[in-house]
């Protein structure tokens, strides 16, 4: 399986108030739980089933994730720059395991 | 249904339709059981199921979902919402559902304030031509509906 890693677009810089745009994708399969291998055996359910989106320390903006959604799956939120900080992202996946990025953003 | 094996001397003799038509189908939809798909029944009892009699609203609602999905295992979904986005007045919840998928229920955003204006997007899978529904949830406890309808080719077993 290919590692699964996380990457998010947010602009280093950003005017206050500017209302940017935080591109998300992480590398993952999404196994709906309703596909069969190569040797007809049903893969199993396993897909990243929460995103979280904390800037300094507050939670901004949350998705909880279907099967139905893509493989790798992308996720664009809004976010209205009222300070400089930090970005802490969470992908939770099934299972308990947690994929975690921090970006900062700095009010130019 | 036949099993599909890199290694089969089959794949290698099968004509080149088929075996593109066995490959867009295999993503999703090779091994959904049938009869355990989702309906606009089945959408309409999980959005009576979250608003559960609240009022529903007017609202300038925007989903941008294509007319016609050539691949049905990326279809991009994106919507911008009309709200001030203030401590009092800002869209709290927003869900997405799918009637002609295995479930119906594709995933649902959770705005702040923090957000300054409501808009998103995210890809999903359709497994054949069905109808996206977006149903928003502002923070008076008051809900608006949204529905859109997408066609999907994808080789010999989209809609």
């Amino acid at each position: 399986m290919a590692k699964i890693k996380p990457r998010a677009k947010i602009p280093k810089e950003a005017e206050l108030d500017e209302i940017i745009e935080i591109k998300t994708l992480i590398r993952h399969p999404m196994h709906s739980g309703r596909v069969k291998d190569a040797n007809g055996k049903t893969i199993p359910r396993h897909i990243i089933n929460k995103f979280e989106a904390k800037f300094n320390g507050k939670i901004v903006f949350s998705m909880k994730l279907e099967p139905s959604i893509s493989s790798n799956p992308y996720v664009s939120f809004p976010f209205k720059v009222f300070e400089s900080g930090k970005f802490e992202l969470e992908w939770m996946e099934d299972g308990g395991e947690i994929y975690r990025l921090s970006k900062s953003v700095k009010v130019s | 249904m036949v099993i599909f094996n890199m290694k089969d001397k089959d794949l290698i003799s099968m004509n080149r339709r088929s075996a593109i038509t066995l490959l867009t189908c295999m993503g999703f939809t090779l091994s959904l059981p049938s009869g355990l798909m989702a309906s606009p029944e089945l959408v309409q009892g999980e959005i009576d199921k979250i608003i559960k009699g609240s009022v529903t609203r007017e609202a300038e609602i925007f989903l941008d979902v294509p007319e016609i999905a050539e691949n049905g295992n990326q279809v991009k979904v994106s919507f911008e919402i009309e709200s001030p986005m203030s401590e009092d007045d800002f869209v709290k919840e927003v869900y997405i559902f799918a009637d002609g998928n295995p479930a119906p229920k594709v995933g649902k955003f959770e705005f702040t304030p923090f957000s300054g204006e409501c808009f998103a997007s995210t890809k999903m899978r359709l497994s054949k031509t069905q109808d996206v529904y977006l149903l928003a949830k502002f923070s008076d406890g008051n809900y608006a509906l949204e529905k859109s309808t997408v066609k999907v080719t994808i080789g010999g077993c989209g809609g």
